[in-house]
């Protein structure tokens, strides 16, 4: 009663002093914070301006929820956002369903183009198709040997020709890619610097000799602000499809990826990372936005404001596994809990010294989802009393959530021998443990 | 409204503000001891020197240097406030040195340079432009390709070896780098030689067990001549953000850095992290590349350099 009291008390308080709602003044500290942190992870400086302008005039006169301070809140704000416009329309590259797919490779000097050709034609080979590699680098000493060097790691044909002609190698290499009936053509090209109007001119010809159906630019993770100068020459005479983000391995917290983002509009593809030729990743956005944030105070911050939106909630739950009254309906809570959090592979590839191990371990995002569609076309009472699902109900839940009868079911099972667990650790007592030690 | 018809309120006002403001201003300087500079030319100069990468921090504490300097000047002109700008940062980068390269190469023969850096930022070509303008000046100059790592590596150092016209110590991929170093530290005290250049592979300075290879490269040279290497150069790519300062730290803790190179300054990049580096590891920025032909190194001008973030 009294912590209900001090919590009616605190609200009115944060009325009076005008931290009820965001407002410029009291989240100033925390934006001025928030643009330094950006400059120090290299955002171009009017990027890191206009984000931070944009977000901050659409987060005005938002309420601030019970315990949280609107610095909390507008960091929260400024990540998600951030999550969102790293990601927002993130596709797979497109490769024909017949035919030869043709992707071009760009990017500046020292980029780590010919080690990420290498990459994606060992990724592709795996999935069963037949990739050629074409070596259109024809200035830098010794390129095209660095390409056949990979090519012959990973058994893929490296087409290049002894007359420094990149022209002439890519007409070349597309004819021959055709002959032998290839299902991807990799073009590999020089570095050039984006002012070099000769080079880029010579890119241009290269792309309209084999017409990609996906061209990519390649960009180092540690480029500073002028990032969004390279990346926005290269755009207007190439026209790119996409990004790869390179040299993740190293610290670099890769502002530069939302400059370009920001400036270009064009989606990032990959992240490659390593020079062993499998290390290429998809890419998720939310990790990158909290490494762009930084990985110490401000993310824990923010986490730290999620999981207070829910302490209340979580409260109540640990009271419904005392009691094993935990039932569909608090199951479904729980996973929107989690989905608030960011995704499952990114929540576990946050704890230090797990992160790396789970990186290959294949964590289904897209399980949580159905999980949720299932439990969505439960009735109340069917989610409160699942004993009652019987086989036409359940029938009727698939249709519903567009599963199979063998989701749900198994579904169903799952929770069963959860409920049975939670009832032997009660018996033992050992929730109370093992809430107390996580607490 | 009568006799004030012709009384233009708000060119009164503006007159009291302008006055208010001198008082104000002149009030502030005393108290904090910095000029007054009119708000939009400070912005200027902040979006100036933050978009060369000079970073944050470092943009602010030049910003509040200059305001102290300017306190004395009488010329508050936009050109002038610049100028000021631009002599703090020149003299962050003209640091004192008593290293002279000529006199040590005179003294030590053979003379070692290490070069060492990340992936992709230059060494190699790096490597391929002082050989040639060493054998210019007329020294018997050779190279050690300890870059066993990168595909293809080799050949690369090999071309620009040709292409300098000086000789090349190299073994397998996949050979031990220090003994790569070794020999061709060995090979040159037989024959003679005034200058080897060390080419390794790139590394990123996050991973442990490459940089203690580069220690090791270090202790091999340093086991078959006490006093080398003489010249460890640290290679930065000009385009490279705030990270370069986490670069140039962690290849300090293995090896002595005794001077920085800067590449590709001729795309629009201006490289200004290298405001920060200079300043925290007392190291010199030795040279700059500008290009990937053979000519296109440049011994490092401060002046040169800090005008080109101006422009």
């Amino acid at each position: 009663m009294f912590e209900e009291l001090s919590l009616k008390l605190e609200k009115a308080l944060k009325k009076v002093s005008g931290q009820g709602k965001l407002t410029e003044k009291n989240i100033s500290d925390t934006v001025r914070e928030i643009r330094r942190i950006l400059l120090d992870a290299d955002v171009n400086y009017k990027v890191a301006k206009d984000f931070i302008d944009k977000v901050q005039e659409k987060a005005l006169g938002t309420e601030v929820i019970a315990s949280i301070s609107p610095g909390q809140l507008i960091t929260k704000i400024i990540y998600d956002e951030l999550t969102e416009l790293l990601g927002g329309d993130r596709k797979e590259i497109k490769l024909n369903a017949s035919g030869l797919t043709t992707i071009l490779v760009v990017g500046l000097q020292g980029s780590g183009k010919t080690t990420f050709c290498g990459k994606l034609a060992k990724r592709l080979k795996e999935s069963k198709l037949k990739v050629m590699l074409a070596a259109a680098d024809v200035y830098r000493p010794a390129a095209v040997e660095q390409l056949k060097t990979l090519g012959a790691q990973i058994e893929v044909p490296v087409y290049s020709i002894d007359v420094p002609d990149a022209k002439r190698t890519a007409k070349e290499a597309l004819a021959e890619a055709n002959a032998a009936g290839c299902n991807v053509l990799i073009v590999d090209t020089a570095g050039r610097l984006h002012v070099d109007e000769e080079m880029m001119n010579e890119a241009a010809a290269i792309r309209d000799i084999i017409n990609p159906d996906e061209s990519l630019f390649v960009v180092d993770s540690m480029t500073g602000q002028d990032a969004v100068n390279s990346a926005k020459a290269f755009n207007e005479k190439i026209n790119y499809d996409g990004i790869v983000l390179t040299k993740l391995d190293g610290d670099a917290r890769g502002g530069a990826a939302l400059s370009i983002r920001a400036v270009v509009g064009k989606p990032i593809k990959f992240i490659s990372s390593g020079e062993k030729l499998s290390a290429l990743e998809p890419f998720y956005p939310d990790r990158l936005a909290s490494r762009i944030l930084g990985k110490g105070d401000i993310i824990s911050f923010v986490e730290k404001a999620q999981e207070s939106f829910d302490e209340n909630e979580a409260a109540k739950l640990e009271e419904k596994f005392k009691k094993n009254k935990f039932d569909f309906e608090d199951f479904l809570k729980q996973i929107k809990m989690i989905k608030k959090m960011g995704s499952l592979s990114s929540l576990l590839g946050m704890i230090p010294g797990i992160g790396n191990q789970i990186k290959n371990a294949d964590i289904d995002d897209k399980a949580l989802v159905k999980v949720e569609a299932i439990i969505n076309s439960m009735t109340q009472e069917e989610r409160q009393k699942p004993k009652i699902l019987n086989g036409s109900r359940r029938m009727r839940i698939a249709r519903g959530s567009g599963s199979s009868i063998q989701e749900v079911n198994r579904l169903i099972k799952q929770f069963g021998d959860m409920q049975s667990l939670m009832k032997k650790m009660n018996q033992r007592g050992f929730a109370n443990n093992f809430l107390n030690k996580i607490k | 409204m009568g006799i004030f018809d012709n009384f233009n309120f708000s060119k009164l006002k503006e007159g009291l503000t302008k006055t208010r403001t001198k008082i104000v201003n002149t009030i502030n300087e005393a108290v904090t001891g910095k000029a007054v500079i009119d708000d939009k030319t400070l912005d200027e100069i902040e979006e100036i020197l933050i978009t060369s990468d000079i970073g944050y921090d470092t943009a602010v504490q030049i910003i509040e240097n200059v305001r102290g300097r300017m306190k004395s000047e009488k010329d508050r002109t936009d050109l002038n406030v610049i100028e000021t700008v631009k002599k703090e940062l020149t003299g962050i980068l003209d640091i004192e040195s008593n290293f002279n390269s000529e006199q040590e190469i005179k003294t030590h023969k053979p003379y070692i340079i290490l070069v060492v850096g990340i992936n992709g930022v230059g060494k190699t070509t790096t490597i391929g432009k002082l050989a040639h303008n060493y054998k210019k000046a007329g020294l018997k100059v050779i190279v050690g390709a300890a870059d066993t790592f990168r595909a293809a590596a080799n050949e690369q150092l090999e071309i620009w070896s040709k292409r300098a016209g000086v000789e090349i110590i190299q073994k397998g991929h996949g050979a031990d780098p220090s003994s790569v170093a070794f020999e061709t530290v060995q090979h040159a005290i037989k024959h003679q030689y005034d200058v080897v250049l060390i080419d390794t592979a790139g590394r990123l300075h996050n991973k442990g067990h490459l940089m203690e290879e580069l220690n090791k490269i270090k202790r091999v040279l340093s086991k078959n001549l006490p006093y080398a290497p003489n010249e460890t150069l640290l290679v930065l790519d000009g385009n490279t953000g705030q990270n370069a300062i986490l670069q140039a730290e962690e290849f300090s803790k293995v090896t002595d850095i005794t001077g920085l190179v800067v590449t590709k300054l001729d795309g629009t990049a201006k490289g200004g992290v290298v405001f920060q580096i200079v300043n925290k590891q007392k190291v010199p920025i030795k040279y700059i590349g500008v290009g990937e032909g053979i000519e296109d190194l440049q011994t490092f001008d401060s002046k040169l350099f800090v005008s080109a973030i101006f422009e």
